[in-house]
């Protein structure tokens, strides 16, 4: 009960202290609606449309989610209320979910901007909408968790930015949002096989249309387990440059 | 309450707490003072879990420091050097927040808070948020956050420096009042005055060291090997303060004034004689004191460090 009260009180206070915020709520619709207006206005067909919903809802989340942690950690953390959180009685894993259960959210939220904009274009019978939310939810963990990695390990907000635009871009090619793995090189697929993007894309496209490299299971099993890695990693992380 | 066995910090090869031993008990004041660097907030991480232990062994309230810190997490309650509230809360809002990490219920929370912004005399800025504040009222919020749980250990890093007369004296009351209803308190501090006024106990802390612990008046007895008199006279001194070194040859006599002169010995003895004496010279006294040495005194001491030094660094850094 007490921890539940911890737990929800942080995330309350980052989402109204952040992410409800208008500046972010409008970005958060403005930035996944831009591409997405950008993509669907070329494509004519709702084979098209159906076709690039999974690359556009991968793209919102990725960016939704990691560009909200270098306020929530690093700038909380340059402005010590962060030690605040650290004295807490609660262990390390349940203070660092809670700080970044509200980007989770936030990257959910996100992933539905081209979902309702693709809605408005045509219809979208045949939808795996359990899938869908699967895929959504395992690849908004696994981007806020990488985000997360990003920002415990550098002590500036402005760096936290700069390399999580050094993973974020090259993601957007090498994860096959809009690009099909089996187009790329052979040298960048091992790589492409390392991202966690690469099987969110591939479980999204799998619940829209019906289509898919990998089995489910298996991309929702091998999404879990970074999921896993990256927030393990990151609490390490913490622990070894935090609490010196 | 605390108890401290071969604490250290090292960073890197850098050990800036070498081997500390103390405790503290329950219901006692104690205050670690020292000098800027001394080590004083490196101690203090160690104990509230903020800094990984090098070496040592620290129990808090039963519980070893280094495998349950969270347990004793809940008990104690840390005031940190700089503020660690959020600016863009309300006073109100921070507190209940600091109570909400600790698990109290929605009614508990705003109730206590309440309570707090009275008690620190805060009410009228309640609902303003943070960074509106005065650097006293900071100081006053975030004592106010660190206490919403009602810990049974307080932990305070330098709780009055930067911060006018009048609210560091109400933060030293504040904190007695707390005392006195059973709160132990674990304090740093570089001001000497305030030790002596607040501590039950006082370790004297210098590069990593503790060089002494004991009570405010154990630490100036422990410096009591030199003892002054200080005499004024009616008339002027002139010539007598010669005279009056050879008369009493275990005496080191300095003149500091037209009519006033400072006597050093190695032993206790009375201010008799030497009125006498200066009273058969025609040299009436108006006034003959023993004087006490201060804790500054003690501490120069104690450490050897130049209090001069410390004060001018101290300038310097703020
Ligand atoms: N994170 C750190 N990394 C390396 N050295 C450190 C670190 N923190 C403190 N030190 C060094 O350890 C020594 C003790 O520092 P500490 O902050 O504990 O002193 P202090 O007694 O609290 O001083 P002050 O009165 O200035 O607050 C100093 O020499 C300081 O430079
Ligand atoms: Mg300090």
């Amino acid at each position: 009960m007490g921890s539940w009260i911890a737990f929800s009180s942080i995330l309350g206070k980052d989402i109204r202290t952040y992410y409800a915020k208008p500046p972010n709520i409008s970005w958060g619709i403005v930035f996944p609606l831009a591409w997405s207006v950008m993509f669907f206005v070329k494509s004519s067909t709702p084979v098209d449309v159906r076709t690039l919903l999974p690359g556009l809802v991968v793209l919102s989340v990725l960016f939704g989610t990691t560009s909200m942690l270098a306020v929530t950690i690093t700038f909380e953390r340059r402005r010590r209320s962060f030690e605040r959180l650290l004295l807490a009685p609660m262990s390390l894993t349940s203070l660092m979910l809670a700080k970044t259960s509200g980007a989770i959210l936030f990257g959910v939220f996100n992933a539905f901007v081209p979902v309702v904009l693709a809605r408005l274009l045509i219809v979208l019978p045949g939808v795996n909408w359990i899938i869908f939310l699967l895929g959504v939810l395992l690849l908004a963990m696994a981007s806020t968790f990488l985000g997360l990695l990003v920002a415990v390990s550098v002590s500036e907000v402005f760096e936290a930015q700069t390399f999580s635009n050094f993973f974020r871009f090259p993601m957007i090619f090498l994860s096959g949002m809009f690009l099909p793995v089996q187009d790329l090189p052979h040298w960048l697929r091992p790589v492409s096989s390392l991202l966690p993007p690469t099987y969110g894309v591939d479980l999204i496209r799998q619940a829209v249309t019906g289509q898919s490299r990998l089995n489910w299971i298996l991309n929702a099993t091998v999404l879990s387990l970074m999921v896993g890695l990256l927030l393990a990693v990151s609490i390490r992380q913490v622990k070894r440059r935090w609490i010196m | 309450m605390i108890e401290v066995q071969g604490l250290t910090k090292l960073y890197g090869s850098f050990p800036a707490v070498r081997g500390i031993a103390f405790h503290v008990a329950r219901g006692e004041i104690f205050g670690l003072l020292g000098p800027n660097g001394a080590g004083k907030t490196s101690t203090i991480s160690m104990l509230i879990g903020l800094s990984r232990i090098s070496a040592g062994a620290v129990r808090i309230a039963g519980y070893d420091a280094t495998r349950e810190m969270p347990r004793i997490q809940r008990d104690i309650g840390v005031v940190p050097d700089e503020s660690n509230l959020y600016d863009e809360l309300e006073g109100l809002e921070n507190l209940c927040f600091s109570g909400a990490l600790y698990g109290m219920t929605r009614k508990r929370r705003e109730q206590r808070a309440a309570e707090l912004l009275d008690q620190f005399g805060l009410q009228a800025v309640g609902s303003k948020p943070f960074k509106t504040y005065s650097k006293g009222m900071k100081r006053k919020l975030t004592i106010a956050a660190a206490l919403m749980h009602e810990p049974s250990i307080l932990f305070l890093d330098e709780p009055t420096s930067g911060i006018d007369v009048a609210s560091a004296r109400q933060i030293r009351q504040n904190l007695k009042d707390m005392n006195e209803r059973g709160t132990t308190i674990f304090l740093t501090t570089h001001y000497i005055e305030e030790a002596g006024r607040l501590c039950d106990r006082i370790a004297l802390m210098v590069e990593g060291r503790i060089v002494r612990i004991g009570t405010p008046d154990e630490l100036m007895s422990a410096c009591q090997r030199e003892h002054i008199i200080e005499i004024t006279t009616a008339g002027p001194l002139a010539g007598v303060a010669g005279e009056l070194a050879k008369v009493f040859s275990h005496v080191r006599v300095r003149v500091t004034g037209e009519s006033t002169l400072r006597l050093q010995t190695d032993h206790a003895s009375g201010v008799g004689p030497f009125v006498v004496w200066l009273h058969e010279r025609g040299v009436p006294v108006v006034e003959a004191t023993l004087i006490r040495p201060t804790l500054e005194d003690a501490f120069v001491a104690l450490t050897s460090v130049d209090l001069a030094e410390m004060k001018r660094e101290r300038e310097r850094n703020s």
